[in-house]
């Protein structure tokens, strides 16, 4: 498979059939955001979209967490194409009391359809900020691969 | 002296106890600080580096 379509398919190039094809504007990046979930939610690979079901509530937690910023292209090295968000992922002075160990990446502009999950130890917030610190942006460290 | 955002709002951090944490493995490296008020938690705070990224598969299909 040619590395440039790896790419491509960051960027939403090709549709290959009408069905399911989403409405997008030359040059204009769609929105995504980062939701928590609870301990106790199921949020894996089998997930299609955002739910408020199991997510994290508490003061200063909007529902629907908060915008992801890819403020660099998907890029390429090698056969692996990447792309990491920009900034952290951060929530500031929220409390949440209800453990929680997921974050949902998922596409807001795009009917909230998910893009990933990321698990990690469970954690608890209070009157304090979630700091969530992206990796290299790099084939090798990248949030988001296509190997 | 400095301020921290607690529960009960902006307190000097002198009138509090300080306790911080640390862990690394394959999946995370995260810090955390904490702010005790009389053994009440009153602020807690995380920095979190993912390091167990998602990778996608993409295999290129042969043609019969």
């Amino acid at each position: 498979m040619c590395t440039s379509f790896k790419v491509d398919m960051f960027n939403a190039v090709h549709a290959f059939n009408a069905t399911g094809v989403p409405a997008h504007t030359a040059g204009v990046a769609d929105t995504f955001k980062a939701a928590l979930y609870l301990v106790s939610a199921t949020v894996d690979s089998t997930t299609t979209a955002y739910s408020s079901t199991g997510e994290v509530t508490g003061t200063n937690y909007t529902a629907g967490g908060v915008t992801v910023t890819f403020g660099t292209a998907p890029s390429s090295t090698s056969t692996t194409a990447f792309i990491t968000p920009s900034a952290s992922i951060v929530y500031t002075t929220v409390t949440l009391s209800t453990s929680f160990n997921a974050v949902l990446i998922y596409n807001s502009t795009q009917s909230n359809k998910a893009v990933s999950v990321h698990t990690f130890g469970a954690q608890t917030i209070t009157a304090g900020t979630f700091t969530l610190t992206m990796p290299t942006n790099d084939s090798t460290n990248a949030l988001l691969r296509l190997a | 002296m400095a301020l921290v955002t607690t529960i009960y709002g902006e307190m000097d951090d002198s009138l509090l106890e300080k306790k911080e944490g640390s862990l690394d493995n394959d999946n995370e490296t995260t810090s955390w600080v904490e702010y005790w008020l009389d053994g009440e938690l009153v602020h807690r705070s995380v920095n979190m580096a993912l390091k167990r990224s998602v990778v996608g598969t993409a295999i290129a299909a042969s043609i019969a």
